[in-house]
């Protein structure tokens, strides 16, 4: 996966042994995370198979709700992931990657509502919202959509090629820092905006919702709900792997150091211009195939969906989590989503203030998130005890 | 609550503020009017004979007092009573607010349960009925203020009944305001279209011509449509209302293009405001203060305490009600310093190395303070409302500027200035440019810069809260009502160059400006994505803003 994990042997021996030790390395740790994969892998599979399988109560019990919530996490989650590939580890704080997941939500949503065919409450092939909005006929881009090849290709590409056009707009004028997290914010709020509208034939206010099949599968069996969920799981997998492929690779190793100065980059005779715009357009097709995901399983999309505070939760999940860390988005994620699904709940009114001053607390004490509470808590003895022995 | 007249018939079921509301009015009314008071005229009308009346009748008509309206309203609905004692007979009137009020006077007095009920319920005779209508339906002409008198003229014009054409020439004879004027000539204009003569009518479109009355558009296309059902193409009246329709939709353009410039320049303003806070803390400061856009909340939320404190000490209508506003001014200024200085201090200075953090930081703040707003004053807009000086509008060959909008051109104009001199003329000014420009040099040549920062912060704070007080006068207050003007103000101040406030003040206006002239035809949403487009299409010609800071230095 990595390029350069052989030792070339035209290589002269002192540096054999040198690069031979960086394999070496390279390799347990590598084996140490694949097997950490496999076992997260293992134990989310644990979720559709108590589903299928196991009893109809008790502790064990898996309803096809929580199946569907979890799903719905794991989109989350990959959402974050996409966003630590670029703020984490390429230093882009984008406030736009809530528009690329509603973009690839969008583009599922069409497939969806075409595939509702005449069932709708007007008995109609259009879908429900363009009846109502009076539609003679189908849009010409909505044509496409009959086929889930072209709709799955779209789910990738549209959000990709917005993010192209922008990101070569923005990189190209250097645009950097807090002046791309403001533009990206503007950018998110203006699709909004037009998503709002009613003649912009993506239903208004109200979104797709009511889905009936996908790929003919009745969308709220069991069946599908647990296939949904796999294939969930396998996006995040081959998003951990591209992810971690890609810090492995040279490519990688340019995107961190754009990270960490961009200028010594630049001078060192890179386009980081192209890097980060590569960059940007992967994590747009992530983020937009984790939204495709999630309007099977949640059922329905509007445009709130893609509301700039929306991107700036993600944020969140991000740095609660732990940023530029691999694991740290996922846990983010799945944690915070989790807290708002309770507090949401359970004290309603005070759900944006948990948010908030959790949010406060983890910029303030904790600026590695939970994955690197370990390490600033270690950090933290050693500095204690360091200064107990220059006492004594 | 904002005392609200009715002229044609007063309403039957008004509210008991309302019904307060008029008697004040009505009370200040009458003590400028004349010497015999309304009340006592119609009050001698109820017990008159028929001979009397025509005499009564006649001298009512003179008055432009909204009381007769109600007193009559009540006589004809049966809420006047007639209680004949042994000292005399007295007229009482029964209110809404389940009171005995006296006819001649409006005094409440109270009753005994015996008196209530020999009280005899009065009605007006049905020759009278007819005769008052026409005084009350004219009595807006008469009125004292200038605005009512032109609604009323607009609104009889409108019914183009030649019952009024009387009245409206009577009071076109002594009438001295222009306005006033002007608005008469249309309604007689309009009325005389649909009740006069040929050669009345044609006189009558080009003086609506003249006028360029917008009122009489649909008047006009009414006659030209009926002309050509008359199949009477070429009549000198079609060829008249032709052009006049031409004249009067060319002054319409003209007056919609400078209301949308003019709304713009005052959108700009608001903005202005707004983005100089955040050019302060962001440009001056290099911390993205997310919550700015709460600070504007602040402001919103403080003028509608301090407006609510005036209401409670002074009333409503008091004359010292009026100076809420100006007084609102300072104290949301102020209230947001302090807070945006505690907040400085608890927060924001462990951030200054970090700008994307700090960006991320103040947003969690902003969730809290939006939700905070949310419990303490809920999730609904507070009404907020003007001070009676800042209603109506100045009217400038022909368009109107409505004094609210020209108010937030001043206060932007003074707050630039008031900016301009702490930064140029004053020692923190030179200190805080100091800090901006180096750091550390600053720091170490013995600038206090934790002070300087603190101080800062809270003038950018500050200056938020001040573009939030002034926009509780032309928009609402809510808890989310600095989000609005949050993206806008970013754009502002990336467009103008960080840090420069010449450059922020030019592209707040050029913003606010191309804004309101798209919005027309574009619609409110595609005009903003324009606008933003624009911004990113000049980014691209321009990458520092409009007035990029030269530097040799790197940002790495």
């Amino acid at each position: 996966m990595a390029p350069g994990w052989a030792v070339p042997d035209a290589l002269p021996q002192s540096r054999r042994l040198i690069a031979q030790a960086y394999v070496m390395k390279f390799s347990t740790e590598m084996k140490k995370e694949m097997g950490i994969l496999c076992l997260v892998t293992g134990l989310l599979m644990l979720i559709p198979l108590f589903n299928a399988v196991g009893p109809e109560s008790g502790p064990l019990s898996v309803s096809a709700f929580q199946v569907s919530l979890w799903g719905k996490y794991l989109t989350y989650a990959v959402l974050a992931m996409s966003l630590n590939l670029l703020w984490g580890y390429t230093g882009l704080l984008c406030l736009c990657q809530s528009l690329f997941f509603a973009l690839g939500g969008y583009a599922m949503g069409m497939y969806l509502m075409l595939m509702i065919g005449e069932r709708g409450a007007y008995k109609s092939v259009l879908p429900d919202f363009m009846v109502f909005l009076g539609y003679q006929k189908l849009p010409l881009h909505w044509e496409p959509f009959y086929n889930f090849a072209f709709t799955v290709g779209a789910v990738l590409w549209v959000p990709g090629l917005l993010a192209f056009v922008f990101g070569f707009l923005a990189f190209r004028s250097r645009i950097k820092g807090v002046y791309f997290s403001i533009l990206t914010q503007a950018l998110t709020y203006a699709a909004c905006l037009m998503f709002f509208r009613n003649d912009f034939t993506f239903g208004g206010n109200n979104g797709f919702t009511d889905f009936k099949d996908i790929l003919g599968c009745n969308i709220n069996s069991d069946a599908t709900i647990r296939g949904l969920f796999i294939a969930t799981t396998a996006l995040m997998v081959c998003t951990y792997l591209i992810t971690s492929g890609l810090l492995a690779s040279k490519l990688g190793k340019v995107q961190q150091a754009i990270r960490d100065s961009e200028n010594r980059v630049l001078f060192s005779g890179y386009s980081t211009t192209s890097f980060k715009l590569m960059i940007f357009v992967l994590s747009a097709m992530i983020a937009g195939a984790a939204g495709a995901l999630y309007v099977p399983q949640v059922g329905g999309i509007n445009p709130s969906a893609m509301e700039a505070a929306k991107s700036l939760e993600v944020v969140v999940w991000v740095a609660v989590g732990g940023r530029g860390t691999k694991w740290g988005p996922v846990i983010g994620a799945i944690l915070v989503n989790f807290i708002k699904s309770y507090t949401t709940h359970a004290f309603p009114d005070y759900w944006l203030i948990i948010m908030g001053g959790m949010f406060v607390c983890v910029v303030l004490f904790m600026p590695d998130g939970i994955v690197g509470v370990y390490k600033q808590a270690k950090s933290y003895f050693a500095r204690q005890r360091s200064l107990e022995t220059t006492a004594a | 609550m904002i005392p609200h007249f009715s002229f044609l018939g007063c309403s039957g079921k008004s509210t008991v503020k309302h019904w307060i509301c008029l008697l004040i009015t009505a009370a200040i009314l009458t003590s400028a009017a004349s010497a015999r008071d309304a009340r006592t005229v119609m009050a001698e009308l109820m017990q008159a004979e028929r001979a009397e009346q025509a005499g009564l009748i006649e001298e009512l008509s003179t008055y432009g007092d909204t009381i007769i309206a109600d007193i009559y309203e009540a006589w004809r609905t049966g809420g006047i009573y007639l209680l004949e004692q042994d000292g005399g007979s007295q007229l009482l009137q029964f209110t809404d607010a389940q009171e005995w009020a006296l006819v001649h006077n409006g005094a409440v007095i109270s009753l005994s349960e015996a008196e209530a009920a020999a009280a005899k319920k009065q009605r007006p005779a049905r020759a009278l009925r007819k005769q008052m209508k026409r005084i009350i339906d004219t009595l807006g002409l008469k009125a004292d203020n200038t605005a009512l008198r032109i609604d009323s003229a607009i609104k009889l014009g409108r019914s183009q009944k030649a019952e009024f054409i009387p009245a409206l020439e009577a009071r076109l004879k002594v009438e001295t305001d222009k306005q006033v004027r002007s608005a008469l000539q249309e309604a007689l204009a309009i009325s005389w279209l649909a009740n006069g003569e040929d050669a009345q009518v044609v006189e009558a479109v080009q003086t609506l011509k003249a006028l360029n009355s917008v009122a009489a558009r649909a008047f006009l296309e009414e006659l030209m449509q009926a002309e050509g059902d008359n199949e009477r193409v070429d009549s000198s009246l079609s060829d008249a209302c032709a052009e006049a329709l031409i004249s009067i939709e060319r002054h319409m353009k003209q007056q919609e293009f400078f209301g949308s410039f003019f709304r713009g320049f005052s959108t700009g303003s608001v903005l202005l405001i707004v983005s100089f806070g955040l050019a302060i803390t962001f440009g001056l400061m290099g911390v993205i203060n997310m919550a700015h856009g709460e600070f504007v909340a602040i402001g919103g939320y403080v003028t509608f305490l301090v407006q609510n404190f005036f209401i409670q000490t002074w009333g409503l209508s008091s004359s010292a009600f009026g100076w809420y506003f100006i007084v609102a001014l300072p104290v949301s200024f102020i209230v947001a310093a302090v807070i945006g200085l505690i907040m400085e201090v608890s927060i924001i200075r462990f951030l200054y190395r970090r700008p994307l953090e700090s960006l991320l930081c103040t947003w969690g703040i902003s969730m809290v303070m939006q939700q905070g707003f949310r419990l303490i004053f809920g999730a609904a807009n507070v009404q907020v409302n003007n001070p009676t000086w800042l209603m109506g509008n100045l009217s400038f060959a022909g368009f109107q500027m409505s004094y609210t909008r020209l108010l937030i051109i001043l206060i932007a104009l003074v707050v630039v200035a008031l900016t301009w001199l702490l930064l140029r003329q004053t020692n923190l000014g030179l200190h805080i440019r100091a800090v901006m420009q180096n750091r550390h040099m600053a720091s170490s040549l013995g600038v206090p810069v934790a002070r300087v920062n603190r101080m800062t912060f809270a003038l950018g704070c500050g200056l938020a809260a001040l573009g939030g007080a002034v926009l509780s006068q032309i928009g609402n207050v809510g808890p989310s009502m600095g989000q609005a003007y949050i993206v806008d103000s970013f754009m502002v101040v990336v467009t103008g160059s960080v840090g420069n406030l010449l450059g922020a003040g030019l592209s707040a206006m050029g913003i606010g400006m191309v804004d309101q002239l798209l919005q027309p035809s574009l619609g409110p949403v595609m005009g903003k994505i324009t606008v933003f487009v624009v911004i990113i299409l000049f980014l691209q010609w321009r990458p520092g803003g409009l007035f990029p800071t030269l530097s040799r230095s790197l940002d790495d």
